[in-house]
Parts: C-alpha cells; sequence; structure tokens
C-alpha cells in the first residue's frame, strides 16, 4: 500500500512552536463551556491542561502531511488518511481527558464533572478535528514554502556554478604559450621589421582587450567571435607564416546568431596548436557556420599529423567548449569529434538565438 | 683549456618558427666564440644536421613538429651540450631544473642567454645526461609514451607504442620488436618500462616487456617455468616475477 519513495529532496523539518497550545486552549475552554453541558470554572480548569497536552495533534498531523505530501496521491486518499489520523488522534486526545475530568471531580465544587464530560466527549473530537485541520494547512504552507527556499537556494547556487565555471573558462583560454610565444614573436620583429612589429603589437592588444570585453557578455553575435577570431589567427600568421593557412565559409544568417562568448576561440587554439604546429609544412584550418532548420551549425577542421607529439594542455578546451554547451543548452546542444589520420573535426550544433528574440 | 676557449663553438639553432630562429641568431651575433653552422625547422632535419655536421652546441625548442626537443636529445644522446628553449611549459620546465639542464625562456633576452653560455664554457663536456629520463621528467604524471624514436645512422623511425610487440634488453641497448622488424635503440629496459603504460605493457621477464595484446598463451615450459605464446607465434620467457605481474594485470583488467 504505502511504499517508500526514496525522496530527491530532503523531507521538511516538522516544527510545532510550543506555544502552540494557546489557540487551541482559545478553542477549546469556549467550545466546552457553550456546546457542552459545564461552567466557565471546569471548562478553563478542563480545558487548560488538555491544551497543553494536546501539541502531539500538530506534531502528528505535521508527519502525516510529511508522509502524504500535497498533490502526490490522488485528493480522496489524501483526504482518507488525514480523516483516519485527525479521528485516531482525537480518541486518544479523549483518552487523556477522560483522567483530568475524573481527578478534577474530586474537587468538591467541580462534583459531578466527570459525568458531564462523558457526556459532552464528543466536543473533544470536534476541537480535535478543527485543531488536527489548521494545523495540516499550516504545515503544508510551511513545507510549500520550505521547497521554494530550496529551489530558490539552488538556482543561485548553480549560477553561481556556472559562473565560476565561466570564470575558469575564460582564465584558461588566454593560453601562456600563445602569450608567450606571441611576444617572442614581437622582440624578433624589433630589431628588422619595426612596423611589422608595432602591428602584432596592435593585434596583441586588440586580441586581449576583446578577451577581456566578452568576459562580461554571456552571449555574443557570432560576427564578434569572427572578429575575434581574426586577431587571433592574425597573430599566429605573424609567427607560423606560410605554414598558416585558413579558409572559411560562413552563411550571412550565421552571423546574426547568439552563441556563448569565446566559445570557438579554444577550438581554433587547439586547431592551431595541435594541427599546424604539428606539421613541418604547415596545413590549413577550415571554418563553417551555417543555419538549417532552426538550428546553428558550427565547424571547425584542421590538418594534423598523427605521428606528431602530443602537446599538451590537450582536450582541456575541447573540454570547456562542451562543459559550457552543456551548461547553457543542455540536451538542445551537441558537440562531436572526428579524428582521421590526417584531418580533426569538431562540429556542433547548437539553437539558432537572436538578439530581437531574447 | 686555454685553446679550447679560443675555438669558436659551432652551434645548431631548432626552432619551428622563422621568427623564434631569427631572434636567436640575431642575439648570439654578439657573442664572437659562437658561430651558428646550421638552422633547423624541426626535430627531424637537426638530427640529420647534428649527424652531418657534429656540433659543439645545440639551442633546441621543446614543441616541434614531427620530433619534440627530447626526441632530439635521446637520438643524438647526450654529449654534446644542449640549452632548451620553450615558450611555457611547466613540465619541461620543472624536468630542466631536476636535470640542471640549462633552458631559455621566449621570449629569449640577451643576459640570460649570456649567462646560460657562460654555464656551457664552464660545464665539464663529459658530463653525461640520461635523455629518457629528462623526457620522463617532462611527462605529467600519469602520462606516458605515445610513441618511441628510433635511429638508425640518419634514418630516424617513430615506433607508435601499439605497434610494439615487445622488447628486448640486450646488454646497453633494447631491441624493439614492431611489424616484424627489430630496432635498437640505446636505453635501459628499466628506462623503457617507466615510460610504457603498465596496464597495457608487462615485465614479463628481466629482459623482456611484452605488449599485452599481443599476448596468446602462456604455456608451461619444464619445471616451474613458462613461455608466452605471442599471436605471432614467437615465444617469449615468463619469470616467475614476470607471471605474477602479469596474473595481477589479467585480474585488474577483468
Amino acid at each position: 500500500m504505502a511504499t517508500v519513495m526514496a525522496e530527491r529532496r530532503k523531507a521538511p523539518a516538522v516544527r510545532v512552536p510550543k506555544l502552540a497550545w494557546i489557540p487551541i486552549a482559545i478553542v477549546l475552554v469556549p467550545s466546552l463551556f457553550t456546546l457542552g453541558h459545564i461552567s466557565w470554572l471546569s471548562a478553563l480548569l478542563l480545558g487548560i491542561p488538555l491544551s497543553l497536552f494536546s501539541l502531539f495533534i500538530p506534531l502528528a498531523a505535521g508527519y502525516v502531511c510529511r508522509f502524504s505530501p500535497s498533490g502526490r496521491d490522488r485528493w480522496w486518499s489524501s483526504a482518507l488518511t488525514h480523516l483516519v489520523a485527525a479521528l485516531l488522534l482525537s480518541f486518544l486526545w479523549r483518552l487523556i481527558a477522560t483522567p483530568f475530568a475524573r481527578a478534577l471531580s474530586f474537587i468538591p465544587q467541580l462534583y459531578g464533572l466527570d459525568k458531564q464530560f462523558a457526556q459532552d466527549a464528543w466536543i473533544i473530537y470536534f476541537v480535535g478535528c478543527i485543531v488536527y485541520s489548521l494545523s495540516a494547512a499550516f504545515h503544508y504552507v510551511a513545507f510549500a514554502q520550505d521547497a521554494a527556499r530550496q529551489v530558490e537556494l539552488k538556482a543561485v547556487e548553480t549560477s553561481m556554478l556556472a559562473r565560476d565555471a565561466e570564470l575558469r573558462a575564460l582564465r584558461a583560454q588566454i593560453n601562456p604559450h600563445f602569450l608567450f610565444n606571441s611576444l617572442n614573436s614581437i622582440s624578433a620583429l624589433t630589431s628588422v621589421d619595426g612596423a611589422r612589429a608595432r602591428e602584432m603589437c596592435l593585434l596583441l592588444a586588440d586580441f586581449l582587450r576583446l578577451t577581456l570585453g566578452m568576459g562580461e557578455k554571456s552571449v555574443i553575435p557570432f560576427s564578434e567571435e569572427l572578429a575575434l577570431l581574426e586577431k587571433f589567427l592574425a597573430i599566429e600568421k605573424v609567427r607560423f607564416g606560410e605554414r598558416l593557412r585558413m579558409t572559411e565559409s560562413i552563411e550571412e544568417g550565421a552571423r546574426q546568431c547568439l552563441i556563448p562568448a569565446l566559445l570557438l576561440q579554444p577550438l581554433l587554439e587547439n586547431a592551431v596548436s595541435h594541427g599546424i604546429a604539428s606539421m613541418a609544412d604547415g596545413g590549413t584550418i577550415h571554418l563553417e557556420a551555417r543555419v538549417q532548420a532552426g538550428r546553428l551549425g558550427i565547424v571547425v577542421e584542421n590538418d594534423r599529423d598523427d605521428e606528431a607529439p602530443s602537446r599538451r594542455r590537450n582536450g582541456v578546451g575541447l573540454k570547456n567548449v562542451r562543459s559550457r554547451l552543456e551548461a547553457r543548452y543542455g540536451r538542445e546542444a551537441s558537440l562531436r569529434t572526428e579524428a582521421a589520420e590526417d584531418r580533426f573535426r569538431v562540429s556542433m550544433s547548437l539553437p539558432a538565438e537572436y538578439a530581437e528574440t531574447r | 683549456m686555454s685553446k679550447a676557449e679560443h675555438r669558436k663553438l659551432r652551434t645548431l639553432v631548432v626552432d619551428d618558427e622563422d621568427l623564434a630562429r631569427q631572434v636567436l641568431r640575431e642575439l648570439l651575433g654578439a657573442h664572437p666564440e659562437i658561430e651558428v653552422i646550421a638552422e633547423c625547422r624541426n626535430g627531424l632535419e637537426a638530427v640529420k644536421a647534428f649527424a652531418e655536421h657534429k656540433p659543439d652546441l645545440l639551442f633546441l625548442d621543446v614543441q616541434m613538429p614531427k620530433l619534440t626537443g627530447f626526441d632530439v636529445l635521446e637520438l643524438i644522446g647526450a654529449e654534446t651540450p644542449v640549452i632548451f628553449v620553450t615558450a611555457y611549459d611547466e613540465y619541461a620546465m620543472k624536468a630542466f631544473e631536476v636535470h640542471a639542464v640549462d633552458y631559455l625562456l621566449k621570449p629569449v633576452g640577451k643576459e640570460r642567454l649570456a649567462s646560460a653560455l657562460q654555464r656551457v664554457k664552464a660545464r665539464p663536456p663529459e658530463k653525461v645526461l640520461a635523455a629518457s629520463e629528462l623526457a620522463a621528467a617532462a611527462r605529467p604524471a600519469g602520462q606516458f609514451a605515445e610513441r618511441l624514436v628510433v635511429k638508425d645512422g640518419t634514418r630516424v623511425t617513430l615506433i607508435p607504442v601499439g605497434k610494439l610487440d615487445f622488447a628486448e634488453a640486450q646488454d646497453d641497448y633494447v631491441a624493439l620488436a614492431s611489424e616484424g622488424k627489430k630496432h635498437l635503440k640505446q636505453q635501459t629496459i628499466a628506462s623503457l618500462e617507466a615510460a610504457l603504460d603498465p596496464r597495457l605493457f608487462v615485465r614479463i621477464h628481466r629482459s623482456y616487456i611484452v605488449n599485452l595484446e599481443r599476448v596468446a598463451r602462456i604455456e608451461p615450459y619444464g619445471k616451474e617455468s613458462r613461455v608466452a605464446v605471442l599471436a605471432s607465434g614467437i615465444k617469449l620467457p615468463v619469470s616467475r616475477a614476470g607471471y605474477a605481474r602479469l596474473q595481477t594485470l589479467l585480474q585488474e583488467r577483468s
């Protein structure tokens, strides 16, 4: 009947304030007096201790609520559970009440209270059910608030994690190797070709500025990423000269699509460092982008030498790209790599988003 | 000693980037005792040029096409002083420090270059450095060699580790059996063992390392001893310790 379900969320805590006896007494005492046949004094003397001993009802109600969370079972199954619980608890309450009434009836002024009370015992059931219902309602509200708070916390946590990953990704993307090699090229150029050295400084400055500026934006138009890639390749071109060749086929419509900032830069960097740098005579990097059926498809492909010594940071860039796609698009995006003997190809597909629609 | 000081140091500069070679040549121009006899654009050229020119000093880039700086060092032997040049490679830098090899960081400055040259001149030339150890130290922990480099005369052969069937110790050399051929390499079997992934290669005997994928079966051989029969039919001796290693590895795999 009742199967123990593994709840994913932590079960909410059941809390009942000790002062809850006061509102219970406020209901119980007038009920005893007006509905029953006993005096104010008897109602007070019986009602207040009974209220103190009634806290088990809201407590038990809380556990019943936790056992039968709102919206999980059908309404009548839930209602039945609560009805049985309410009656059972009221019956227990009544069992406690009887010896109280008996004890009080030994007081001369309250003589006969036990007999009167035996007649009015239905009031205990009545008030018991009211107390139970109100408690259950309070618990459901408290649980809902708890759940909402947990969801909120979780959301904050997730967004913090995402932000963290983003920052780490960005930091990882400015590859020190790239930076130092570029500086070395500049230092070589200063004596042979001052103008080109200056040009290279400007390219590097532009690249760094663009990279840093993008850190603040989560998505950018594809065209902006392309501008950054152009700077990057121009810098690498100074280093590798004729060894670095580039072809691209970018569909006009793809330029306006929004993509996570710096998504492609690490792939291009891989294509240079694992592909072009490993080939004595260099090779070609091919970049392709098109929109089809609401999806943006991007391909980065490069020549490579499969006998080449493997380079460090292998896979770091690719892993970063993969996790950023996953963080932003979930199952909506895919990334595939194909390693042939002399070519390496990364193809990805993500939802085509535009600035206007967001 | 004094004569050696007046002799020019015949130097080889090896780097795959034109600009990087250019800046080194320019900086070396300020040192009249250095004569750059050749420049190489990759490791293969370097091995060839080394055999041809027998230089007194090498500037070696670490990351290059075909062969890395470490591969080159492994192939040319360690009698000639080498100054490594690298942009940024934390593992390589650590390896250089551990083995007291001199290295320059890009961009290279003239003071740093002068002090490196000073050290080369001060260092006794008979200082021998085990290139394979240096290469091993430059590998991040948990990473193993992906291919082995062997030189036969001026011919350089690259053997991807997947194509290595077994290795046999022969005095100071190891014979690497791959695709029906044997390649001799000056290396100890222990250092080869350390470079290979222990999940794929087992030292089955004091003198043998075998590629686990090539082992067809193990047969008893006389009393107490066994042989490993490879898919190609070749039989290799298995020592008792080697058999134990083989068994634990096979258990881990299953």
